[in-house]
């Protein structure tokens, strides 16, 4: 990537979107994000060519043709509508799965590191704690607590990620709240809680918003991941995760049950990576080579 | 911090290792018992509704499960002290000699997983950071961004889908086979659940490789190493590389101490009995003392990496020092 040095200050910046298109990864990773947020709404409105559900016994397994453009599966449905309404389920479990945790996480982290001392080794002592434990080991057992299901995989990736957001947004904080601004902001006498959020909180807002792009990648291939293993979004409601599953065996006769669910995984990862790596190089250019 | 000696620090780390350890433990103790359902349901099944009260009580009594669960935890990690990681249930068999069985395989996988990972990953970085900007860099990041991309439970299906209808073979068709016994046949199990976990993991090997080589190729003293008429060779081989790996050591560490606490997905997809099936077993069946033994054994196995990789540091990077003297 070539490197970008903003020799002089800006004063008029450009809009973040401008700037996010002029970069190769950014552009296209908001491009096939896009694509695949409109997708998922229309499949959470049911705005699919057939119902997800629907069986039509007549055409089971049949290739791709012009009635069924991806094909249908073994009962007959139609792979291009479970594909869409898919889409709309893995969306809402990482939307809501980050919402959670980055909310949860930044909390912790922000607090942490503002109060500093002995409330901040205990906090990062308990981070350290689920590092230490396997996150899959973790997920399943949120799984077995609360029964297989989508708010419980909501949870599940809330739990892993939530010390992931508490550690990134630590870190800022620590430098920040010793510089003189924040000093100011004392002297004139403000509260701490109002000083975190208006004069903290927006000067660490850049690895957090890399950080969401990354938890949303991560949290679609768990949430297909675990929906594979049966965990996550039970059949018959669609998932590119239990599309997956359902190939496995009869893939060898109909291949496209098994293509069109793993390119949708795989667009869908690349697309909130390269948003990220966007995001990071527009937003952070310090952080760049960081995975 | 300066330390007085090596031995210092590296007791300091160990005894560090004990909190989150107990937190780790403590965590999984009060999560299994979340789970619905208790060991002997889980156990006998239907039957489990067969027992009479008494017989219940007692088999609760024989398994220690009847006493309140402070106590039970309190017992268990005093046990644990000693070494004793407690009786599972479903195996009949000590839980750390359970894990101990299972452990080969997920290690040699891991083994396997890293040294694929290298072998891709290190050299398309490097090559990726020397020619920067041409088309073999061009392709060697899109080869990464598709490892990162691909789940390995997609990969894994991939493999298997390929090796059956090009090849008409179903690898690990038939029981698993310990190296010692038959190491050909064994490779021959594991080297596609390792290919499926090693893409990904030489995917980010490469990425961080190629960053950190382009990072270390700007610095003053590779400038000088040139200008003083070095073989570009040299310049990469001496001066550069070393480097540029310790990023990759951090990475590979990290990896592997997840790698470690069994690959899940890919053990059950390739039918491996490694760590990873053995947890998702235990937490179906309730088997209590199982589950935590694994989880400490994982996070132990976590810690201790990262002890690890601490310690390479400052045999990579002869600026970092952690016996005193700088």
């Amino acid at each position: 990537m070539p490197a970008k040095i903003e020799s002089i200050p800006a004063r008029h910046e450009p809009p973040l979107l401008r700037r996010l298109l002029a970069n190769r990864s950014g552009a296209v990773g908001l491009i096939i994000v896009v694509l695949f947020v409109v997708m998922a709404i229309c499949g959470m409105f049911g705005l699919t060519p057939y119902p997800s559900v629907e069986q039509h016994p007549r055409d089971r397994l049949g290739a791709p043709s012009e009635q069924y453009l991806m094909g249908t599966d073994l009962f007959g449905r139609d792979v291009a509508s479970r594909l869409i309404e898919g889409a709309g389920n893995s969306l809402r479990v990482a939307v809501l799965a980050v919402v959670l945790s980055g909310t949860l996480g930044t909390l912790i982290g922000m607090t942490s590191g503002y109060i500093g001392g002995m409330v901040d080794n205990i906090l990062m002592r308990a981070m350290d704690v689920f590092f230490a434990f396997p996150a899959i080991l973790l997920a399943l057992l949120v799984v077995a607590i609360l029964g297989p299901g989508v708010n419980t995989t909501v949870l599940a990736i809330a739990v892993v990620y939530t010390p992931i957001f508490a550690r990134v947004a630590r870190g800022p904080v620590l430098s920040v709240k010793a510089m003189d601004y924040i000093l100011a902001a004392r002297c004139l006498g403000l509260r701490g809680v109002r000083i975190l959020f208006l004069h903290v909180l927006p000067n660490t807002l850049a690895p957090l918003i890399v950080q969401i792009s990354l938890a949303l990648s991560w949290a679609l291939l768990t949430e297909a991941g675990l929906s594979f293993l049966g965990l996550g979004t039970q059949p018959p409601q669609a998932s590119w995760g239990v599309m997956l599953s359902e190939s496995r065996g009869i893939a060898e006769m109909a291949p496209w049950l098994m293509f069109f669910p793993g390119l949708a995984i795989m667009l869908g990862v690349l697309g909130f990576n390269l948003l990220g790596d966007g995001l990071r190089d527009v937003l952070d250019p310090r952080l760049r080579g960081i995975r | 911090m300066r330390y007085p000696s090596m031995w210092r620090y590296l007791t300091q780390r160990l005894i560090a290792f004990v909190p989150t350890l107990i937190g780790v433990s403590l965590l999984v103790f009060v999560a299994i018992r979340l789970v619905p359902g208790d060991t002997i349901i889980a156990m006998l099944g239907t039957e489990a509704g067969m027992l009479t009260e008494s017989q219940r009580t007692a088999l609760l009594e024989y398994f220690g499960l009847d006493k309140p669960a402070p106590e039970q935890y309190v017992t268990w990690l005093g046990n644990v002290a000693q070494g004793d990681l407690g009786y599972s249930v479903r195996h009949g068999a000590p839980v750390l000699s359970v894990i101990i069985q299972r452990f080969p395989v997920t290690l040699e996988l891991a083994i396997l997983a890293m040294i694929i990972a290298l072998a891709i990953g290190v050299p398309i970085g490097l090559l990726s950071a020397i020619r920067h900007n041409s088309l073999i860099d061009l392709a060697g990041r899109l080869f990464a961004l598709i490892g990162l991309a691909m789940p390995n439970f997609l990969l894994g299906t991939l493999i298997i889908y390929g090796l059956s209808v090009y090849f008409g073979i179903l690898p690990n068709s038939g029981d698993y086979v310990e190296f010692t016994e038959a190491p050909l046949r064994n490779l021959q199990q594991l080297i596609f659940p390792a290919i499926t976990l090693g893409f990904a993991f030489s995917a980010s090997v490469m990425r961080t490789t190629r960053s950190a080589m382009l990072e270390v190729l700007g610095e003053d003293y590779v400038r000088t190493a040139r200008s003083k008429g070095l073989r570009e060779r040299t310049v990469i081989m001496r001066h550069t590389l070393r480097n540029a790996l310790i990023p990759v050591v951090t990475l590979i560490g990290v990896e592997m101490g997840y790698l470690l606490g069994g690959a899940v997905v890919v053990e059950e997809i390739f039918a491996l009995p490694g760590i990873g099936r053995l947890a998702l077993n235990a937490i179906s069946q309730r088997d209590y003392a199982l589950v935590q033994g694994i989880a400490l054994f994982v996070a132990l196995n976590f810690l201790l990496i990262n002890l690890l990789v601490d310690l390479l540091y400052a045999a990579i990077d002869s600026r970092i020092s952690y016996a005193g003297q700088n």
